[in-house]
């Protein structure tokens, strides 16, 4: 019998198509679905059901002026701190390439402060500022001066906070324009200095150009990261998103539902700008793909 | 006044505690078409980014056109130069890569006026024209606006010495021109090259191409351990060596 089975099989082999495939079954396998459900349907029931979030109220004010003042004031102030910070970025990312000692003691000292002390401390720092200096005044060190200001009046919350994010994230900014600067080949900036450019001119048309599609990625996370650490500036009383929240349940106390208005504005934009930073990713994963490979080199 | 194209006395260049060049005497004459041969580590690279200050010397005098690289004259004295003022320099010798370097965002046509336009401040147009002229040269009329991950690498290669005469170079520096090439592409690279060497341009090449030495250029000098072993005619040079390293050397790649 066994003999004659092992014959059959050997002459006429058996073909994938012609049986009936039984695909592996477990009874676990409705276990982690099972969990998802009651999960989702126990926070249904206790946060969207539960009367104490007062959804009812998170609709009324969600769109008070008061809070889409606030709104405005943390959309800008992201913008502006990014924007800034991104300048800082390059500009310390290339001061940590210069030949000059000095010039990359300065970046590198400028990275380990400011990536090294909390940021809610900056803040809080900024916005003390005259306590160390009551007046800030422009001129020759141990000179003369040109320009006195006090302090006070220019240390506004709003100049503190942009103070403290810009310069908090030139940092970080910096560090990720010297990743994208360190991607590019050094034979780019050799060939463009060959061609007559100085090295300023070789950075800024030839080795930057090419860094972007390192850069601009993780600016994105960085962006979505500054929108939420903006919240922070609410301790130094500028009328940000969340502080306008804060101001208003300090009168009426309904602490919950002002924080899920907070939640839901912060949610909406950082979505809103995951779809764009995905979009922007993909573009570059894109242009990179077809530039890495180099027909006719020998590898 | 006639200086030679390229002087080198003494020439050292010292990395960390090694000696990468030795003190290299050797000299350049107008139009004339030199190769360094040597094995790899001998110092050839080094020595040709000297001459371009694209690595500083520390030790010896190197000139081109009768101007020491990097610094001015001036009371006995080399003062150095400024980054601005070296790049106006280097804007006059060409140099062409083992591996290209092409810039990577720009179409043939763009690599080659990126010079010019930038540096020399001619209009776009202008170099536009000159640079249509010589991408025909190199044969790559048909590519001008193929981004170079989209070419060969001897169409690449080719590219880049166009980017470099668009320049108006008085020296031409090859550093393995070759090298990265698969063989069947290499022919067409040294080809446009022997069409250089044929109109008078003064080149000097870093190249393991024994047959392009013997056949171009109009002397060789053999390099070992960071200095000039030989030099002279390649005839001289590849069949009576007077030096050990040279005939042990030429023994294995001949």
């Amino acid at each position: 019998m066994v003999t004659h089975e092992t014959s059959q099989d050997i002459n006429d082999p058996p073909r994938h198509e012609h049986m009936e495939v039984v695909p592996r079954r477990s009874v676990l396998r409705f276990v982690p679905p099972l969990i998802v459900v009651f999960v989702g349907l126990a926070l249904l029931q206790s946060v969207v059901l539960n009367p104490n979030f007062e959804w009812p109220l998170v609709g009324s004010y969600l769109f008070s002026t008061a809070i889409l003042e606030g709104l405005a004031t943390t959309l800008g102030l992201t913008a502006m701190c990014m924007l800034t910070g991104a300048v800082l970025g390059i500009i310390i990312a290339v001061m940590h390439r210069s030949e000059h000692w000095l010039v990359v003691g300065f970046a590198k000292v400028y990275i380990w402060f400011f990536r090294g002390t909390p940021i809610l401390v900056q803040l809080i720092f900024w916005y003390n500022l005259a306590a160390l200096f009551p007046n800030l005044s422009i001129g020759v060190p141990f000179g003369p001066s040109l320009f006195t200001v006090n302090t006070n009046t220019l240390i506004t919350p709003f100049m503190a906070a942009f103070l403290g994010l810009s310069l908090n994230e030139g940092a970080y900014m910096a560090e990720i324009v010297r990743a994208g600067i360190g991607s590019v080949d050094t034979g780019q900036e050799e060939a463009a200095r060959a061609i007559g450019m100085t090295r300023l001119r070789a950075m800024r048309r030839i080795v930057l150009p090419q860094a972007m599609p390192f850069i601009i990625p993780p600016t994105g996370n960085e962006t979505i990261g500054m929108l939420k650490m903006t919240s922070l500036v609410s301790v130094i009383s500028l009328s940000d998103l969340l502080y306008s929240a804060q101001t208003i349940y300090s009168r009426n106390f309904e602490v919950i539902p002002l924080l899920l208005v907070c939640c839901c504005w912060y949610l909406l934009l950082t979505s809103v700008l995951t779809v764009i930073q995905g979009r922007i990713e993909r573009h570059y994963a894109r242009g990179r793909h077809s530039a890495t490979p180099q027909p006719g080199e020998r590898t | 006044m006639s200086f030679h194209m390229v002087e080198a006395v003494g020439v050292e260049k010292q990395i960390g505690h090694q000696m990468i060049l030795k003190g290299i005497d050797f000299t350049v004459d107008r139009g004339e078409v030199v190769s360094l041969i040597g094995p790899s580590g001998s110092g050839k690279s080094t020595f040709l980014r000297c001459i371009n200050h694209l690595t500083k010397i520390t030790g010896g005098y190197l000139a081109v056109d009768g101007e020491p690289v990097g610094y001015r004259r001036s009371d006995n004295k080399l003062y150095e130069l400024s980054d601005a003022e070296v790049a106006l320099t280097r804007a006059e010798i060409g140099m062409v890569f083992q591996r290209f370097n092409l810039f990577g965002h720009k179409t043939a046509i763009e690599n080659v006026i990126e010079g010019p336009v930038q540096v020399k401040r001619q209009p776009v147009e202008r170099a536009r024209a000159r640079a249509a002229a010589l991408l025909e040269r190199v044969g790559l009329s048909s590519k001008a606006d193929a981004y170079p991950s989209q070419l060969s690498g001897g169409q690449q290669q080719r590219v880049a010495i166009a980017r470099a005469l668009a320049m108006d170079p008085k020296l031409m520096l090859f550093d393995e021109p070759t090298s990265a090439l698969d063989p069947e592409l290499v022919g067409e690279v040294l080809a446009v090259m022997k069409d250089l060497a044929a109109d008078g341009m003064t080149m000097v090449v870093v190249t393991h191409e024994m047959a392009f030495a013997r056949e171009v250029c109009d002397r060789v000098a053999f390099m070992d351990d960071g200095r000039v072993v030989e030099c002279g005619p390649p005839n001289e040079v590849f069949n009576n060596p007077t030096s050990e390293r040279a005939r042990s050397f030429f023994a294995r790649v001949l």
